[in-house]
């Protein structure tokens, strides 16, 4: 066993591991926390995989701005008094469709796919965020525009969601 | 060098639990939760096969340029998303999925 592969078992099952504490956790707050520290497995796979920008963005943007506005709401909702609900009326097909996804899934990963090596060449250095930066603001420039446009209307539509109506006013 | 098979088996069982967490959990910011573990479980993916890929094409960072894309429609959709779940328990007083049955005839 060479030390990546440890490294690679640890971060798996730390991933796993805590995908299953959100899961079955009895609180929203648990939850959203094991989602944080699921967010941060996946971004040391990134960093493994050769795209230090892509975790770096993962870190800010998943478990910085998405958790703590998932955070904000279960306070403010005061969610975190809602007890466990788990349906364990329907758990039994539940976890029998799980695990047939898993299994079909492993197969053809594990059968199917001819590929079963990652090469080794083009490292990490060609990956740099430089390079990904020409690439998205010169092939990729009108996608980047639209997914500002896109963040601008999430955020109007979001504050006309929740903005409070007055009593008497026009609304 | 791990096996690319081994990451891509984690990208599946990631994606299996975050259905599975949708078809679990009632409380509707958990399964909301749950989706975002398949986002990026599908976004590992991405970056598994950008990596497996990356010595033979052309451009190298389509798969990465694809997952920041997928992070910002992500964003997007938790903002109005949990902006929607907000105004539901002002409305309801609860977010559990199953009481919101009011389109049932």
């Amino acid at each position: 066993m060479t030390g990546e592969l440890i490294l690679f078992l640890i971060l798996a099952l730390t991933a796993i591991a805590s995908a299953a504490g959100m899961l079955l956790s009895r609180h929203a707050v648990y939850a959203a926390l094991y989602l944080v520290l699921n967010f941060a497995t996946v971004a040391v796979f990134y960093l493994i995989l050769g795209s230090p920008f892509i975790a770096l963005a993962q870190v800010s943007v998943y478990g910085g701005a998405i958790m703590v506005l998932f955070l904000f709401v279960i306070m403010l909702l005061g969610a975190e008094q809602i007890p466990a609900e788990i349906k364990w009326k329907n758990i039994l097909p539940a976890v029998i469709l799980g695990l047939a996804l898993v299994g079909q899934t492993l197969y053809l990963v594990f059968q199917k796919i001819a590929f079963s090596n990652l090469p080794l060449e083009n490292s990490v250095a060609e990956a740099n965020p430089t390079h990904l930066a020409k690439s998205l603001f010169s092939t990729y420039l009108l996608p980047f525009e639209i997914t500002s446009i896109l963040l601008l209307v999430a955020m109007v539509g979001a504050i006309v969601l929740t903005k409070q109506e007055k009593k008497g006013g026009r609304g | 060098m791990v096996p690319l098979n081994y990451y891509l088996a984690l990208s599946a069982i990631l994606f299996s639990m975050g259905a599975l967490g949708i078809l679990i959990r009632r409380n509707s910011l958990i399964i909301f939760m749950s989706v975002e573990l398949m986002l990026n479980a599908a976004n590992l993916s991405f970056v598994i096969f950008a990596r497996q890929w990356a010595a033979n094409s052309a451009s190298v960072f389509n798969g990465q340029i694809f997952v920041f894309f997928v992070m910002t429609v992500a964003a997007a959709e938790v903002a109005v998303g949990l902006a929607l779940i907000v105004v539901i328990f002002r409305s309801h007083q609860s977010i559990d999925i199953d009481q919101l049955n009011n389109l049932k005839g």
